[in-house]
């Protein structure tokens, strides 16, 4: 039924960024060269992928193997609609932060900058490798990869406070690595292999139940980049990072690999029948509750902007792993293209922290008093995506909280209902006095001054544009339109060949 | 052509033999010339070990009697599968590290670069020999030669050196002793000392107690050799204080032939039926998972680079005599029999081959010994420590590097022996490999020097090693990942299956 064409174009879409890496290493004395060939690396990259959307929505899978790593397994790629969401967010706004990090890192004189954008390509290369990985051991390749290059990048500012954060991040994101090799290794020993089905590969045929369990939770400790409590810790922690990292890595490409592992793992791997006969979808499904009002609780706590996003990302995250939970089509859905409305909003509000550091050097919201006056565009920018966070109408996060909404009904579920319910509640609880601190409260005199007297104007052309476009895209999203509907008819087809429900 | 081949296996010892005499003598001449001599001598046997690889796959064993005389009371040059993908590993690391040597000998031992290449080439005799020979009591004889020029070599240092090279010296020897001891219980068993003679002799001995006793005394006999855990107290300090080349060459080489011996005798001369009829290699599981962890434990606790690669290296022997044990349980392609022991084998030999010429390079141009003085070493020298940092996540474990695959093949081959236990100690131990390895790294790129703000100081005073010494350590880490890919695609497994066909470790299909 399913056509599969064998093309060559995931390989030429993960070789950009491999690329861009090496030649950024080697003319890290030409700045503008370096800064041209990331940017170029991931306009090509988003153009090579974004081809592949038509040949996907006609029904056809895109395979492209290199060689048999054992038997069963093959290393290569197999794209298909869910894998090119991911793929496509994540290489989208790789060039969006690439024109932000050129004005951030300039404005701030950063150090090892060559560092910066070789590793930052070298992340872009795992991200868009996991997303398009045919099998478990593909993914994992990539995952581990994705994890070492992300190591400089938060540690880039080397302080001690920087190196805690990185070995911190190291030591949480190895071991997840550990346990997903694991469950990897097990996987294949129970089914012969590891590839993604439709159906999903496991089956009480094959394995004991309490094998089955286990192997569960061996993978949900091995995706902990999806950041679920209580193995949140090391993502606040890392939010010492430059902010377009943060953005792009804390908000899109690093956590978004932990959750697309679990909806890979969830629906491709145990298959929907089988959790649901496991009993494994409500105990994913609480601890994601748990997490969506916990990490709600804490982020009203913080008063660090980066930190207080960290939190709400963690919430956010688990979204996701709730829709999925669900087992619902609609539920699944959401939990879909919830990837890529939340990276476009969660990127918004990063990108806004970061231009507000960059003109004022400010990092905690009780400074920021009457900032929206001084900074406009940015904060408006931001009250966008924090109303996308919200949940609220005219914006994509609307849409997802939707059909998330419906996956509780369709699940027959009414307590995740209140959940999602509650947890926007909060979401507005902790959003909401930073826009009125921002636009409202008084600037209090010198605060809205630097050292020199110099008042605050807007960040660079280079900050403002790329945040302007994603909070401009957060909006457009909620609206019918080519680029929305690719990507809901994206989702559509991924929850229908699962067939689930 | 196939006459020459035959050849091979002697000349590739003789030529060594004779190179190390003749550098004793043109060094006597012209102090320049041993380095040349010693690189073309080691190239040519590198060529000679490649050809034999290629006869062997193609056209079947190699069998050379040396002097003409009958193999049962001759001594017999065997070369199949087995040694010949072994001699590939050491020739080439061998050559590596001599081109490695020209530069960092003439810096840190001027005055004996004529006696530490004359002994250089001995050693590399005395592996080519315990690789080549079909006979147990010759293998001895080039293990002692092997192992005396190392004692020499690792004491050229002098000072602290010597005392590290003595503790080798005495160990060493009573392992020595053991090895000997068990090739005379099978002589007064059986009267033979052709390995492929005494295979044919044994197994109606196998009840017998002389037999088992001769097999025990191998086993700690090359564990000594070997550096295998309990046994290991010689290692670090003789490798901290050798000269580097022969750090990586003890590490990546020398306990590796040891092994080699030890799989020769244990699937050889005795057999497959004899391994299973005892639990001696479960119990030699075990003892490799201490290891393993041990090994790791101890290497946190270091402060001198050298020393923490030394106590890696106790766990990698662990790894290697782990897949050596698991080798007659696991029987499925592709991680059946020695596949994962022989192939830890070469990636071990890379990883720590690179590391310690690469700690040979900070030695070389600051002098720099222990991990916390390496601070800012990432900017003075780039190439080498992007070396350092290939290797090091190679030993980690992260994929696509041949600690990845190593350990993959390890972890699949312990499932299908059932042994859930060493899965997680793979995976502990690749966290901990984590922890020892990271430190290092974060030390050479990430840590500031006191009052330094932005490392921008530093960044003019670009300060690298020759290239005759950067080329081995790049070569050798470019190499580690290569070859994972290589593994994971299995370009390179049919020739390690062909040594499971040989030894029936495989399920034939």
């Amino acid at each position: 039924m399913i056509e599969i064409e064998e093309s060559l174009r995931p390989w030429l879409a993960i070789a950009c960024p491999a690329l861009a890496a090496i030649f950024i290493l080697f003319s890290s004395k030409l700045p503008n060269l370096r800064e041209g060939w990331t940017l170029l690396a991931s306009i090509v990259q988003f153009w090579m992928i974004y081809s592949m959307v038509p040949v996907i929505l006609k029904g056809t899978t895109i395979e492209s193997y290199l060689f048999t790593v054992f038997p069963g397994i093959q290393f290569g790629f197999k794209v298909d609609a869910f894998g090119l969401i991911f793929a496509i967010t994540s290489s989208f706004l790789w060039i969006l932060v690439s024109i932000y990090s050129i004005g951030y890192m300039r404005a701030l004189r950063e150090h090892a900058q060559t560092r910066y954008y070789c590793c930052f390509a070298l992340a872009i290369f795992g991200a868009v490798g996991i997303a398009l990985s045919g099998n478990l051991v593909t993914m994992f390749i990539f995952y581990e990869i994705l994890t070492v290059s992300t190591y400089p990048l938060v540690a880039h500012e080397q302080t001690p406070e920087a190196l805690f954060a990185g070995r911190k991040y190291l030591a949480y994101l190895f071991t997840a690595g550990c346990f997903l090799l694991g469950a990897v290794v097990l996987t294949y020993s129970l089914a012969g292999t590891t590839d993604f089905d439709k159906g999903g590969i496991l089956s009480v045929a094959i394995a004991p139940r309490s094998v089955l369990m286990v192997l569960f939770v061996f993978f949900l400790l091995g995706f902990m980049k999806a950041a679920y409590m209580p193995f949140h810790s090391w993502l606040p922690t890392a939010m010492v990072a430059p902010t377009p990292v943060s953005a792009l890595l804390h908000a899109v490409a690093v956590v978004k690999a932990g959750v697309f592992g679990i909806v890979r793992m969830v629906c491709y791997i145990y298959g929907i029948d089988l959790m649901h006969e496991l009993g494994l979808g409500i105990m994913l499904a609480s601890l994601a509750a748990f997490t969506m009002i916990v990490a709600s609780l804490f982020a009203i706590a913080q008063d660090n902007l980066k930190r207080r996003l960290a939190y709400s990302t963690i919430s956010q995250l688990s979204y996701i792993i709730l829709g999925v939970a669900l087992l619902s089509p609609m539920g699944i859905t959401g939990a879909m293209i919830h990837i890529p409305f939340h990276g476009f909003m969660k990127i918004t509000l990063f990108l806004c922290a970061g231009s507000i550091l960059v003109t004022s050097g400010k990092e905690n919201i009780s400074e920021m008093g009457g900032i929206g006056r001084a900074m406009p565009i940015t904060m408006m920018a931001f009250t966008v995506g924090a109303l996308g966070m919200c949940g609220a109408p005219p914006t994509g996060g609307f849409i997802s909280k939707w059909f998330l909404g419906l996956g509780t009904l369709q699940a027959g579920n009414l307590i995740f209902l209140a959940v999602i319910l509650i947890s926007s509640l909060l979401d507005i609880v902790y959003f909401f006095p930073i826009i009125y601190t921002a636009f409202f409260a008084k600037s209090g005199g010198t605060t809205l001054r630097l050292n020199k007297g110099r008042k605050i104007k807007e960040a660079p052309l280079f900050m403002v544009v790329p945040l302007s476009i994603t909070a401009l895209l957060s909006i457009v999203f909620s609206f019918p339109n080519p680029f929305t509907d690719t990507i809901l008819n994206l989702a559509r087809m991924a929850v229908s060949i699962l067939g689930g429900g | 052509m196939q006459t020459a081949i035959q050849h091979f296996p002697v000349l590739i010892v003789a030529i060594s033999l004779v190179s190390a005499i003749s550098i004793l003598v043109a060094g006597w001449t012209n102090k320049k010339t041993p380095p040349f001599i010693s690189i073309t001598t080691v190239l040519a046997q590198f060529v000679a070990s490649i050809l034999i690889l290629n006869h062997v796959l193609t056209k079947g064993p190699i069998h050379y009697w040396l002097g003409g005389w009958k193999p049962p009371w001759g001594i017999e040059y065997v070369v199949d599968v087995l040694n010949a993908y072994v001699l590939v590993i050491l020739l080439f690391l061998g050559l590596t590290c001599a081109v490695y040597s020209k530069r960092s000998i003439e810096h840190e031992l001027p005055q004996k670069t004529v006696s530490f290449y004359a002994l250089y080439q001995l050693l590399i005799t005395g592996l080519c020999g315990v690789t080549v020979t079909g006979d147990i009591f010759n293998m001895y004889v080039f293990i002692e030669i092997m192992s005396l020029s190392a004692y020499a070599l690792i004491g050229s240092r002098g000072k602290i050196a010597l005392k590290a090279s003595f503790t080798y010296l005495v160990l060493g020897s009573i392992g020595a002793c053991f090895f000997l001891l068990g090739i005379g219980f099978l002589y007064s068993v059986t009267g033979s000392l052709n390995m492929h003679d005494l295979s044919i002799l044994l197994p109606p001995l196998y009840g017998n107690k002389m037999v088992r006793a001769a097999f025990v005394l191998f086993i700690v006999g090359l564990s000594v050799k070997m550096a295998f855990f309990p046994l290991h107290t010689w290692l670090p300090d003789a490798h901290a204080f050798a000269p580097s080349e022969i750090s990586a060459m003890l590490s990546g080489i020398i306990i590796e032939v040891c092994t080699y011996a030890f799989i020769r005798l244990a699937f050889s001369v005795f057999s497959v039926n004899f391994l299973t009829l005892l639990p001696i290699f479960d119990i030699l599981c075990w003892v490799a998972g201490i290891a393993i962890i041990m090994g790791s434990l101890l290497a946190m606790t270091q402060f001198n680079l050298k020393r923490m690669l030394a106590y890696s290296s106790v766990a990698n022997m662990g790894y290697i005599m782990l897949a050596v044990g698991l080798s007659t349980s696991a029987k499925n392609f592709p991680w059946c029999g020695l596949t994962p022991a022989l192939m830890h084998m070469l990636n071990h030999a890379l990883m720590k081959g690179c590391l310690f010429l690469v700690a040979g390079a900070f030695i070389y141009k600051a002098d720099l010994w222990n991990i916390a003085e390496l601070r800012g070493l990432g900017r003075r020298m780039p190439y080498t420590c992007a070396a350092f940092v290939i290797a090091a996540i190679s030993m980690i474990g992260v994929p696509p590097s041949v600690g990845f695959v190593s350990k993959l093949y390890i972890i699949f081959a312990s499932l299908e022996a059932k042994k859930f236990a060493f899965v997680a100690i793979l995976l502990v131990s690749s966290l901990l490999n984590l922890v020892y390895f990271w430190r290092v790294i974060e030390t050479m790129y990430m840590k500031r020097e006191e009052g330094e703000e932005h490392a921008h100081a530093s960044m003019n005073s670009r300060d690298e090693i020759p290239l005759s010494m950067l080329i081995p350590v790049l070569g050798l880490a470019s190499l580690c990942m290569v070859m994972g890919v290589l593994w994971l695609a299995g370009i390179t497994i049919p020739i390690l299956n062909k040594v499971n066909a040989m030894f029936g470790l495989m399920v034939v299909r």
